[in-house]
């Protein structure tokens, strides 16, 4: 970016799809970081944060949104062809996000809501995962990244290794932190135990039910709590509705939603 | 004849994807036009059939950068729908959280996206080279913004503790001390900050701006108000359909909002600070006049000044709130959901935002919509271009492509927030 820069430094390239930039912005957040990361790699290409876009390949590429217009899905080939790595970072990116929420719709009655004009609007069907379009190295999920799980990413990479990551459930991250459990003590609606950890438990270190934004985690039994949380009052489209925020379309919560829709 | 195009393929230091076409034949302007290619993520649509409580974490997602925005707008909207009004500590805790926003998202414009025009680098942290003092004193404002949103909620991008009604958990006021520490120090560094960018050589251009912006009796107004247009007329957030509309331009297929039946207007920080300046902290008008902003700011060069005038009174205001914290006795007013409509407005760092909620009697959504700064903006955007560029012409492309993708960033842009932008493609012979 502008500065003299060894040939040795790893290029990086952060890429925008579908999304509301807050998974690339995670990165512009790393304050105390940043500086000493640009030092270490040359951040070749970030349209959010620099001017002066430099040609691929690029060594570490990280994907942001999801696929949802015809051009996208051309993008995401090429960014794949000029990446030796390629790292999707966000619900987005890993599992179509909250516009995949189409996917359970008509996009063009969606269109035909929001736009006046609706026959202008080059869109697809379906809000898909980058991985359902070219092959990805490395998914990390939230909604938004966790800092701290970025720069693990990142550094991994860097150094050639894989990047240590939990699959467990957010469960295991409460108990941890020791937090009073929100569905056991107060009986709030939690989606800990089928959400994979990474954000720390922060909803119910709030006092609220964790609301997956995470997506599923390695290992879900959601038909043993959806018949908690069918015990603790909620209805059937409160079910469908709590699965389907912000990764709807990955496979256990979806089966998870449909299970409470077929009921419905 | 003379042809000559200008094209900016993405624009850059922008939230968001964007291009710019101009396209001129001898001498004059034909055609300009700002190209968002943000593809549509229909939030108005998908909201519908949410129950009343789902808003302030679904809209969170239309913006990483101006989250807790979504979440006010959305919480009031909502509560209007309900006839819950939220007061006292919880709102006092409302407007710290959004001053964190304010504080995080405007230095990192300010230093990472604006700042580097200035001074003739491609990012804020190729300017760290020679600037380094200074990027450093950025970074630490934009921690301490995030930080403040992270103590109230969680985390800096979506905070997990905003609902209806009010919060989830409320803080301790011990909780808040480390929060009160950190923004003494960013009330320095704000000052500083004012100081710094009004050094910086600013374009002499001037442009006759209408703005908008919410006007509270007490205060600088970012969480509520009225509406107020600098001709002096105005109006309740809940008759904003009435007033703006968002409509399809010949020849554009990208919707421009209109005030009134007549032409585009602007909000952000210059309307702010040009409807409400009486009501900045004492510390941040005395900040302002240092660094020679008149009463009105019509040079949107200088918004760079007015948005470091908005951390002082951000850092300011927060410190206030923290000295007189008194916990409230709960975290949260019960909000009865009722069929209706609800009408609520706060500023985002980038300007008002407005939303409108139609609930059912099962408590579901039923109808969503959504009128964020950019897309108001656009309009102006475009005509404070035009100005620019006509008599510019014969510039060296280059300079001029540059002087260009400057005046977009004036306006902080967040085109991830327009919501309502169309994917368009161009004739650019």
């Amino acid at each position: 970016m502008g500065a003299p820069k060894p040939a040795s430094r790893p290029r990086l390239a952060v890429w925008k799809f579908a999304s509301c930039d807050g998974c690339q912005l995670t990165l512009l957040d790393c304050e105390d970081e940043l500086l000493s990361l640009a030092a270490k790699v040359e951040i070749a290409y970030f349209l959010e944060a620099s001017s002066a876009p430099g040609p691929g390949p690029y060594d570490l590429s990280l994907v942001e949104g999801s696929v949802t217009t015809p051009e996208d899905a051309e993008r995401i080939r090429h960014v794949r062809r000029v990446s030796k790595h390629l790292v999707t970072i966000g619900a987005c990116a890993t599992a179509g996000g909250i516009q995949a929420l189409r996917d359970f719709a008509d996009v063009r009655e969606f269109a035909s809501v929001v736009y006046a004009r609706p026959e202008y609007i080059a869109t697809l069907e379906r809000s898909t995962a980058i991985s359902a379009n070219v092959p990805v190295d490395f998914e990390l999920r939230g909604c938004p990244i966790d800092k701290r799980q970025l720069l693990e990413v990142i550094t991994a990479f860097l150094t050639g290794r894989r990047p240590v990551v939990p699959g467990h459930s957010v469960c295991v991250e409460c108990k941890a932190r020791g937090n009073v459990c929100v569905l056991v003590a107060h009986g709030t609606p939690c989606l800990g135990p089928v959400t994979q950890a990474g954000c720390g438990a922060l909803c119910p270190a709030f006092n609220r039910g964790c609301y997956g934004c995470f997506g599923p985690s390695e290992t879900t039994n959601s038909a043993a709590l959806n018949g908690r949380l069918r015990e603790l009052g909620m209805s059937d489209p409160e079910l469908v509705r709590i699965y389907r925020t912000f990764n709807a379309t990955e496979e256990p919560f979806r089966r998870a939603s449909e299970e409470a829709e077929g009921d419905a | 004849m003379t042809h000559k195009t200008i094209r900016i393929g993405g624009l850059s230091r922008v939230e968001g994807e964007g291009a710019l076409l101009v396209r001129a034949r001898d001498g004059r302007i034909v055609d300009l036009q700002l190209r968002i290619y943000e593809p549509p993520r229909f939030f108005e649509a998908l909201l519908r059939g949410r129950s009343y409580t789902e808003p302030p974490d679904i809209t969170a997602r239309i913006c990483g950068i101006c989250p807790v925005a979504y979440q006010m707008s959305a919480c009031q909207a909502i509560e209007a729908a309900c006839g819950v009004e939220v007061t006292g500590p919880l709102r006092d805790l409302r407007l710290l959280l959004y001053y964190g926003e304010w504080i995080e998202s405007h230095a990192l414009h300010i230093f990472l996206l604006h700042a580097p025009d200035f001074l003739g680098y491609d990012s804020g942290i190729a300017m760290a080279a020679d600037h380094r003092v200074h990027l450093e004193r950025g970074l630490a404002l934009k921690k301490a913004g995030n930080e403040l949103v992270a103590d109230l909620s969680g985390r800096a991008i979506h905070p997990v503790n905003v609902r209806v009604g009010g919060f989830y958990r409320i803080p301790r006021r011990q909780e808040l001390a480390g929060a009160a520490e950190r923004l003494r120090l960013a009330r320095e560094h704000a000052l500083a900050t004012v100081t710094w960018v009004a050094g910086f050589d600013f374009p002499d251009v001037e442009h006759d701006y209408r703005f908008l912006a919410l006007r509270h009796p007490d205060e600088y107004a970012i969480l509520s108000g009225s509406v107020a247009v600098s001709d002096g007329t105005g109006f309740p957030v809940s008759h904003w359909p009435e007033h703006v509309v968002e409509e399809q331009v010949p020849g554009s297929t990208a919707l421009h909002a209109r005030l009134d039946g007549t032409g585009g207007y602007l909000v952000g920080a210059m309307a702010r600070y040009a409807l409400n300046s009486g009501l900045l902290s004492p510390l941040a008008r005395s900040a302002a006049r240092d660094a020679g902003l008149g009463e009105v700011c019509r040079n949107p060069f200088r918004s760079i000044v007015v948005r470091a005038v908005e951390i002082v009174h951000a850092c300011d205001e927060a410190l206030r709130i923290i000295d007189s914290y008194a916990e409230p006795d709960a975290p949260a007013v019960p909000v009865e959901p009722r069929p209706g409509v609800g009408h609520g407005a706060s500023e985002a760092p980038r300007g008002t935002l407005y939303h409108r909620y139609r609930i059912d009697d099962d408590a579901l959504i039923v109808e969503a919509d959504i009128v964020p700064p950019t897309s108001q903006n656009q309009a102006r955007i475009e005509k404070d271009l035009w100005d620019l560029v006509e008599p510019r012409l014969a510039l060296p492309q280059e300079e001029l492509a540059s002087l260009c993708e400057r005046a977009v960033r004036n306006h902080d842009p967040c085109i991830s927030c327009s919501t309502h932008f169309l994917d368009l493609r161009l004739d650019a012979r």
